[in-house]
Parts: structure tokens; C-alpha cells; sequence
């Protein structure tokens, strides 16, 4: 008995374990060939590189059209960063306003929150981009960040209104008591209380702003604007000869700091998605 | 007494409101204007120059009887949302179920496996996704040790689907975090009673584990199909950016991206983008109508299953 749990233990583990490093061999093969010299990416079909060079990310990090893509890593941290606290700031100011404050037609503001959640972006994008190019938006970052600005990220105030539901109203009454106002308690019992929801939500609009390629090619059409993701696309040709050493170093980079968020906030990131369905 | 009250309520208003304001100015500005926006010039021709050109239901019925591309794009994304969601489902649910029976460094492998959920969105990823399965590609090396000639898996219309699900399967990392922690609450008695009742391992997946585990099944469901609809990068990327070979990966959104921004049909485009919502609607409907069959609330007490 004891003997058939070990064995179906180990074999269990062997199978997790390979398929662990099915699951990472992409990476691996990413970050290994990026290491390689150019000749040599699909020639030798090892892992580990026979020869290594950082002459990939030397002609990478050149970028296109003489805008380097130390200019590209700049852009995407701007348009993310202020993603980020746009996000933080609004979301956390209405999530306070539906757990905790009384006003008129807060069911249906709350129920109209709840439904933004689900609605495609696609449904709203033809005007959007028609508003911002009436208002001269397109080639700026603004189309980007704005929405981020206004709590746009519903998915987030959801998240916030649920963790406030979890903080002990007595807090709120007696600071109510000290003669607090509503700005006050927000901002002197709330946030502190909220750091945790605040951080899986800075994280995760980071993470998400960075990747979201597809926002960032409608709005951003100049090289000097280009973020992260637009200027990988832009080395890569599907149909020609791409410089693929260039490409896989950049893509490694590219992936260096949403690996780094994550390996620092593991934590909040896993019990995040846990408990709230984030992905 | 009346007046004070009601000066009362006005500030508690004010004071909420003001809290709300970046969210009702985002609300108005950025979801029902231009919701409304796009009902509208859904109906007209519009290419961004001119001024919309009312057309009432035209654009509907030339989407209907005379575009072959919105057919196809169809197909496409429904081909995508068919295979890749139960089969990240069903991964997701299998290696949750053997991650929780008490392995050691757990951490780890939960790290590994969500590892790709976290990079997979990105540019990056689905160029090496490219690159993998191509024809001369990692994957044809490794099958060719076994004598086995693979299929050139881009460039051929009727792979280059499976490479695409493959990439979203990849990804099961988030769905099967979600579904261990569901595993977590499952009680160990339920299983120990249904042990002495003689039930065997089969049964007790079926009796216990899907039911108690059903609301975030139910969840996980929803969330993929609403995301896999929506999908772009990686149909981008890995096909040639114009949905080729042969329109096999002209995703829906990627249909609509290329109305709108390429071809400047932005009335055409608007009208795509609300058909969307009503067959997501359709779809999130159904199997919310569905579930109170098989999503199963409570403490265990409500034994249908």
C-alpha cells in the first residue's frame, strides 16, 4: 500500500516536473537564442548556446530609423506609469464612493459599473478614435492614459469595492466621531488599509498597459512615439528576413519587466488571481 | 429638522459625487457617448473625411448577404473560442487537481505554470510562437527525431489554427490558480465520507469535485469566452497581420481593425463591433441562463448532482 502511494507520488512529480519544462522551453529557447549569434539561432538546436555574444542586443538596442530602443523602453514605462497611477488614484477614489457613501442613484451606478465590465472595447472604439483625432489626440500618449484617469478599468473599482466591503466599518464611524470628513477617512483610513488591493492593482494595469499592443499601434504612428511592443512588431517582418538575433534580444527585454513585478510581488499577484479572478 | 436633513443628504451627495466624478466623466465620456456614438454611425457611411452618410440598416445587410469576409472571420473566431477554451479549461482543471494533493514546493510549480499566462500577451511570445512552428521550425526538428515529417504549420491555412489554440492552451496558468484555490475549499471530510460509502475516484471527481467546484468553473467559463472573442495579438502576429494564408487567421477583431483603420469604413466597422456584443451577449447569456443546472451554490447541502 505504502509502496503503490510512493511510486504513484514520484511518477506524479516526473510528470509535473516534465511538464514544467514543456511549459518553460519557449521561454528558455527565447532567452538561450537570444545569446546566440545570428548564424546560428536555427542551425544549432540546443538549448544551450554553443557560442554566446551580446552582439544581439547591441544591434537591437539600435532600434529603427536612428530612435534607439532605449527611447521605446521610455515611452512604454511613461505610458504605463501613469496608467498605473491613474488608475490607483481613480478606481480607489469611486470603489470608497459605492462601499461606503450614500447617494442618489447608487444601485444604478452600481449596476452600470458592473455591466462595463463585460462590454467589449471594441464597441466603443470607432468614436473613441474619432473624438481623439477631433481632439488631436492621435500620436499623443493621451489616448492611452486618459481613460486610466477616469477609472475607465471597471474590473479594478470591483476589485477595491470588495476589499473595502472586508474593512471594519468601525474604523469609519469613529474617525467620524474625531470629526473627520469623508476626504479625511479616505484618505487616512482607507488608503492604508487598501495597500494591498492598490498593489494587484498597480501591478496588473502596468503589466496590461505594457503588452496592450493593440491600443498602442491605432494610436501611436511615429517611430519617436513607439512603445516597447510597437517597435518589437516593427523588427519583425513576416514575410521577409528579419534580423532575428536583434528581435529575440529585444523580446527578451521586453519581457524583463513584467518578469521582474512579478518575481518581486509574487505574493499579492497569485493570491490575487485566487481570489479575484484577475488573469 | 426637514431642512437640515435635507442639507444633509444634498452634502453627502456632493461629497460622493465629487469621489465619483472621474469615474462618471470616464462613464459618460468614454463608454455610453461613444456607445451611443457607435449605434449611430453603425447606420451610416462614414471614412472619417466626410460627413456620415445615413444608410439605416445597410451596413447590417451587406455584412449579412454580401461580405464573405465576415463569414470568414467568424468562423474563424468561433473555431478559436470553440477548441482553445474548454482545452485551457480542461488543462487548467487537471494539473490544479494534481497540484493540490499536498506536493511539496508547490510554490514553484504554481510559478511555472502561471509563467506563461504572464507573458503570453506579448508581442514577444508570439513571435518565438512563430518561430517554433514553423516549417522548418523547433517543432518539426523535435517530430522529425521520431521520423515524423510535420506539416508547415504557418503557412498552411488548415495548421496554422492549431498553432494559435496551442499558444492560448499554453496559457493555463491563470484559469488553474483560480481553480486551486476552489480545490482549497472543498472539504477533506466530504471526501473521506464518500470513500467509506465505497465511491471510487471517478465518482468522487463527478459528485464532489465538479459541483463544489462548479461556481468557479462558471467563472473561469464566462471570463474566457468574453477574452477569447476579443483576441488580436497573437491571430496578429502569428498570421501575417492581414489574416492570411487564405483569411485563416482574420479574427474577428482583426476584421474590424482593418475596416475601420485600414480601409477607413468606420460606419461599416461600428456595426461589426455591435454584432460582437450581441453574440458575446448571446453566449454569456446562455450559459448564465444555464447555470442554475449546473453551478452549485452553497455549503454542499443542495445535493442535486
Amino acid at each position: 500500500m505504502t509502496h503503490s502511494t510512493a511510486l504513484g507520488r514520484t511518477s506524479r512529480h516526473v510528470i509535473i516536473i516534465a511538464l514544467g519544462l514543456i511549459m518553460m522551453y519557449p521561454v528558455l529557447w527565447l532567452l538561450f537564442s537570444s545569446f546566440k549569434p545570428n548564424t546560428m539561432i536555427f542551425t544549432d538546436t540546443s538549448l544551450w548556446p554553443k557560442q554566446w555574444t551580446l552582439q544581439n542586443y547591441v544591434n537591437g538596442w539600435k532600434g529603427l530609423q536612428g530612435i534607439s530602443f532605449g527611447r521605446f523602453f521610455a515611452n512604454s514605462l511613461q505610458v504605463s506609469g501613469f496608467s498605473m497611477l491613474g488608475n490607483v488614484v481613480t478606481c480607489s477614489l469611486a470603489a470608497f464612493a459605492f462601499a461606503r457613501l450614500e447617494f442618489r442613484f447608487k444601485k444604478v451606478m452600481f449596476g452600470l459599473m458592473l455591466v462595463t465590465i463585460m462590454i467589449p472595447y471594441h464597441v466603443t472604439l470607432v468614436p473613441q478614435y474619432i473624438m481623439y483625432n477631433k481632439l488631436e489626440w492621435i500620436n499623443t500618449y493621451l489616448p492611452l492614459v486618459v481613460p486610466k484617469w477616469l477609472a475607465h478599468d471597471s474590473f479594478f473599482i470591483l476589485l477595491m469595492v470588495q476589499f473595502i466591503r472586508g474593512i471594519p466599518k468601525e474604523l469609519d464611524e469613529s474617525a467620524v466621531i474625531d470629526g473627520c470628513g469623508q476626504g479625511q477617512i479616505y484618505w487616512r483610513i482607507m488608503l492604508p488599509q487598501l495597500v494591498p488591493a492598490l498593489i494587484t492593482t498597480a501591478i496588473f494595469t502596468f503589466m496590461w498597459t505594457w503588452d496592450d499592443f493593440f491600443s498602442q499601434m491605432i494610436y501611436l504612428n511615429k517611430v519617436s512615439l513607439f512603445t516597447v511592443q510597437l517597435g518589437i512588431r516593427s523588427l519583425f517582418d513576416p514575410s521577409g528576413e528579419s534580423d532575428w538575433g536583434a528581435l529575440l534580444a529585444m523580446s527578451v527585454l521586453s519581457l524583463v519587466p513584467i518578469m521582474t513585478i512579478f518575481l518581486s510581488f509574487q505574493r499579492y499577484f497569485l493570491d490575487g488571481i485566487a481570489t479575484t479572478g484577475l488573469k | 429638522m426637514n431642512t437640515t436633513r435635507r442639507t444633509n443628504l444634498w452634502r453627502q451627495n456632493r461629497t460622493a459625487y465629487l469621489f465619483l466624478l472621474p469615474w462618471l466623466l470616464g462613464f459618460f465620456g468614454l463608454t455610453l457617448g461613444p456607445m451611443l456614438g457607435s449605434l449611430y454611425l453603425s447606420f451610416t457611411n462614414y471614412n472619417l473625411l466626410t460627413p456620415p452618410e445615413f444608410l439605416g440598416v445597410g451596413n447590417y445587410v451587406q455584412m449579412f448577404t454580401d461580405d464573405p469576409t465576415f463569414y470568414g472571420s467568424l468562423k474563424v473566431t468561433f473555431a478559436y473560442v470553440l477548441f482553445s477554451v474548454p482545452l485551457r479549461l480542461i488543462f487548467a482543471l487537471l494539473v490544479a487537481m494534481a497540484l493540490n494533493k499536498g506536493i511539496k514546493a508547490l510554490g514553484i510549480y504554481r510559478t511555472v505554470y502561471y509563467i506563461p499566462s504572464l507573458l503570453g500577451g506579448s508581442v514577444a511570445i508570439a513571435i518565438v510562437w512563430r518561430k517554433i512552428f514553423d516549417g522548418d521550425g523547433l517543432l518539426n526538428h523535435f517530430l522529425g527525431f521520431f521520423g515524423i515529417d510535420g506539416p508547415a504549420w504557418i503557412a498552411n491555412p488548415n495548421y496554422i489554427m492549431h498553432t494559435i489554440v496551442t499558444l492560448a492552451v499554453w496559457q493555463f496558468g491563470s484559469a488553474m490558480v483560480i481553480f486551486l484555490a476552489g480545490l482549497k475549499q472543498v472539504p477533506a471530510d466530504l471526501y473521506e465520507a464518500s470513500q467509506v460509502d465505497g465511491a471510487g475516484k471517478v465518482r468522487q471527481f463527478f459528485q464532489i469535485t465538479l459541483p463544489l467546484l462548479s461556481p468557479v468553473l462558471f467563472f473561469n467559463l464566462v471570463m474566457s469566452i468574453i477574452n477569447s472573442f476579443q483576441v488580436f495579438t497573437p491571430g496578429y502576429v502569428i498570421g501575417d497581420g492581414r489574416g492570411g494564408p487564405l483569411d485563416s487567421t482574420l479574427f474577428y477583431t482583426l476584421n474590424l481593425y482593418m475596416q475601420g483603420f485600414s480601409f477607413f469604413n468606420m460606419g461599416y466597422a461600428a456595426a461589426l463591433a455591435w454584432i460582437m456584443v450581441i453574440i458575446i451577449g448571446v453566449f454569456t447569456g446562455v450559459i448564465f441562463l444555464t447555470s442554475k443546472y449546473w453551478v452549485f451554490y452553497g455549503d454542499g447541502k443542495d445535493e442535486r448532482g
